[in-house]
């Protein structure tokens, strides 16, 4: 049984073909399952594992590095504030414990009826704007109290449009078209010099388009 | 209230007067597309290149003296020389793992000038015959994923990208991946093992140098996203152009984000190697000073990792060799800035804190001694300190990084200066920079520890919130 959609399958597939090896499609691949699931599941593991040519173990492996990946489910919209130093000097914890006031939940769970799990995070590059907060990994720049309650009742009412539910990092994938791909094979393959080096023992040089 | 030249659509980003190399696309709100690109120049330094031979390619990268922007500040010309010859493929690896705390701007170069990146990936490849390129993005940058593969896929149907590149003999790919929320990750040989599927876990250099032994044992160039920005303009203009600016050793702009208690944080353009600590932070065409009614107590210079400088050190230029020379370094140009309402010992916390969750586990003296120091940190700051942790901290950071640290017991003064660039009995950096803000604490503002673990602390603990 798959895991995948079909539509994912081929996805992943494709996914696959980008890199010389398959295994290192692993991370994409854990991110595409979260996409369709909202966390990675045994079975989503088996059947990357599968498409990667490695175990599920070495799958879990690798993906229980990362912060992002979750093993169990999570609300629907992550929020991560940020209190590394440069918000920490201009209320980060403060966002963050009127947030979990707000939410009546402490850092890493999840509130009852599934709609937000909060997080506390480092440094997310957005230190000028402090202190910030991620939703689904979109930015929420010098967030006040009051900016924060005004944020959930909008997500709520669903007026926040740009936050997809948790997992959908992008809404564009990168696609090659069969026809521009250059040369995509793994190492072993390609030892030769590239043709353009070629140009380097020419005293004369070319045009282009 | 002073105008501000804050630009809504790059959050963070300020236009002020000076040369912009770099940013000079942010302008406009629609900077990433193709079409905005191409109109300002975009490409152009491609073009340039393909009509050359591609090792006069990589001459003039290497007479630009363009600096590595990731941290080390090495030299991108010169890593570049460091490809074994013939022991093809060769790849190119993108660092845009951005996570250093206080830095600010690869993440801004992606989201708003991804194509300019694109421009510095290909004439990279070019110059030196790599195979494949991958751009790797911090798995937390939704956006700027969106708009690196946006660009690629404009690029690659425009044909600026992939197979016969503007009707060339010049093939590439360029793939976007990302990662999945680790700092650790951003060290390039933790990134390449990322990239190969693998937890990210640094290897040892040597045999690991990336240009040696990199992505599945290839040679393997990996330089940071704003390294690569620059590689674009060098090529439309020329070195020569490029040198004058900034100064001798440190030619062209560089992109700072000054964060903290100043008066217009953000991130600027800068001239690399001529401007100073002082004009950044109190300049009327930078930060203004520091917030109304408050003075500086210190700022780090160089990120997270970086010791921590002080009023005496306002004078020097943003240069590596005269910020190393006094015990720092510029790093990933993130500049923090703390007043005196900033308590000194919470601050070092903090940061140690952050290396300690990061730490990889791969190395006993990072994964214990991180631990421990944040641990007896969180004791002192809590009002149960003991008499002995400072020399305790000293002592595990010792361990970490061999010193001479100003030990208490040793030292009436305290003050003896903290050994930069720090030494490490670990794999990677990572261990030893949890070291910074604990020696630069420790020299500058041992009062207070000895306040906090007498219980008399001076600082108020409250800090003022926006409305
Ligand atoms: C712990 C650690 C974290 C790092 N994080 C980053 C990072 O987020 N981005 C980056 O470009 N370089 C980072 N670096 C530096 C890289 O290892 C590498 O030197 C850099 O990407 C090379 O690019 P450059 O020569 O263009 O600067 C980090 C290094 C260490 C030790
Ligand atoms: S120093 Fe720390 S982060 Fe670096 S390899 Fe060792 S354990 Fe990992
Ligand atoms: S410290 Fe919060 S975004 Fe950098």
């Amino acid at each position: 049984m798959s895991f995948f959609t079909s539509s994912n399958l081929d996805l992943a597939r494709e996914i696959v073909g980008r890199y010389p090896r398959p295994r290192s499609a692993l991370i994409p691949l854990m991110h595409l399952a979260q996409e369709q699931h909202g966390w990675v599941s045994v079975d989503a593991m088996r059947q990357i594992a599968d498409l990667c040519g490695v175990t599920a173990a070495e799958v879990k492996g690798t993906g229980s590095f990362y912060e992002m990946f979750k093993f169990h489910p999570v609300g629907s919209y992550l929020i991560n504030v940020c209190t590394n130093i440069s918000c920490m000097l201009l209320g980060g914890e403060e966002l963050l414990e009127h947030a979990q006031y707000r939410l009546g939940i402490a850092p890493g769970e999840t509130t009852e009826d599934n709609m937000f799990t909060l997080e506390e995070v480092e440094c997310i590059a957005a230190c000028t704007e402090a202190p910030c907060l991620q939703v689904n990994y979109r930015y929420r720049l010098r967030v006040s109290n009051t900016d924060f309650d005004s944020l959930l009742d909008r997500i709520r009412s669903g007026a926040e449009p740009d936050l997809s539910k948790h997992g959908t990092l992008t809404n564009v994938r990168q696609q090659i078209p069969i026809d521009r791909v250059a040369n995509i094979v793994p190492p072993e393959h390609a030892r030769e010099m590239p043709v353009w080096l070629h140009r380097n023992e020419a005293s004369t040089t070319q045009a282009v388009n | 209230m002073p105008t501000n030249d804050y630009v809504a659509h790059a959050p963070g980003y300020v236009n002020n007067e000076g040369p912009k190399l770099v940013t000079k696309r942010f302008e406009y709100a629609d900077s990433f597309t193709l079409q905005r690109f191409l109109a300002t120049d975009g490409y152009t330094g491609l073009r340039t290149a393909l009509t050359k031979r591609p090792v006069d390619v990589h001459n003039e990268v290497r007479g630009a003296t363009l600096l590595g922007r990731g941290g080390a500040g090495f030299p991108a010309g010169i890593k570049w020389g460091f490809l074994p010859p013939g022991k093809y493929p060769y790849y190119l690896v993108v660092n845009g793992d951005e996570s250093e705390p206080g830095t600010y701007k690869d993440r801004l170069l992606m989201e708003r000038d991804p194509h300019q990146l694109i421009e510095g990936c290909l004439i990279a490849c070019y110059a030196l015959g790599l195979s494949q390129c991958f751009l790797y993005v911090r798995g937390e940058m939704a956006l700027a994923q969106e708009r690196i593969a946006q660009a690629l896929n404009e690029a690659y149907e425009a044909g600026y990208v992939g197979r016969n590149i503007l009707g060339s003999d010049f093939s590439v790919d360029i793939v976007l991946t990302w990662g999945a929320g680790a700092y650790i990750v951003g060290e390039e040989t933790a990134l390449i093992e990322s990239l190969e599927g693998n937890r990210g876990m640094p290897r040892l250099k040597p045999p690991y140098f990336p240009a040696a032994i990199g992505l599945y044992g290839q040679p393997t160039i990996v330089n940071n996203v704003e390294t690569l920005a620059n590689v674009g303009w060098i090529m439309a203009n020329s070195a020569e152009q490029y040198r004058a600016y900034g100064s001798e050793t440190s030619p062209g702009t560089r992109m700072f984000a000054i964060s903290g208690h100043v008066r217009r944080p953000g991130v600027y353009e800068v001239q690399h190697g001529v401007t100073t600590f002082r004009e950044l932070i109190y300049g009327d065409n930078f930060c203004r000073g520091i917030r109304d009614g408050h003075e500086l107590k210190t700022f780090i210079p160089g990120g997270g990792s970086a010791p921590w400088f002080f009023e005496e050190h306002l004078d020097l230029p943003l240069e590596a060799g005269p910020v190393g020379a006094a015990g720092s370094m510029l790093g990933s140009g993130a500049i923090v800035v703390m007043d005196e309402t900033t308590d000194a010992v919470k601050a070092a916390l903090r940061v140690v804190q952050f290396f300690a969750r990061e730490s990889c586990g791969k190395c006993t003296p990072c994964r214990e001694g991180t631990r421990w120091e944040e641990q007896i940190l969180e004791r002192i700051v809590a009002g149960e300190g003991r008499p002995s942790d400072i020399d305790l901290l000293l002592d595990i950071a010792d361990n970490i990084s061999p010193g001479p640290y100003p030990v208490a017991a040793h030292h009436a003064q305290g003050l003896e200066a903290v050994p930069f660039p720090p030494k490490q009995t670990t794999i990677c950096p990572l261990g030893p920079s949890s070291v910074a803000p604990i020696a630069s604490t420790i020299r500058r503002f041992r009062h207070e520890y000895d306040a906090k673990i007498t219980k008399r602390d001076p600082i108020p603990l409250r800090i003022e919130v926006l409305a």
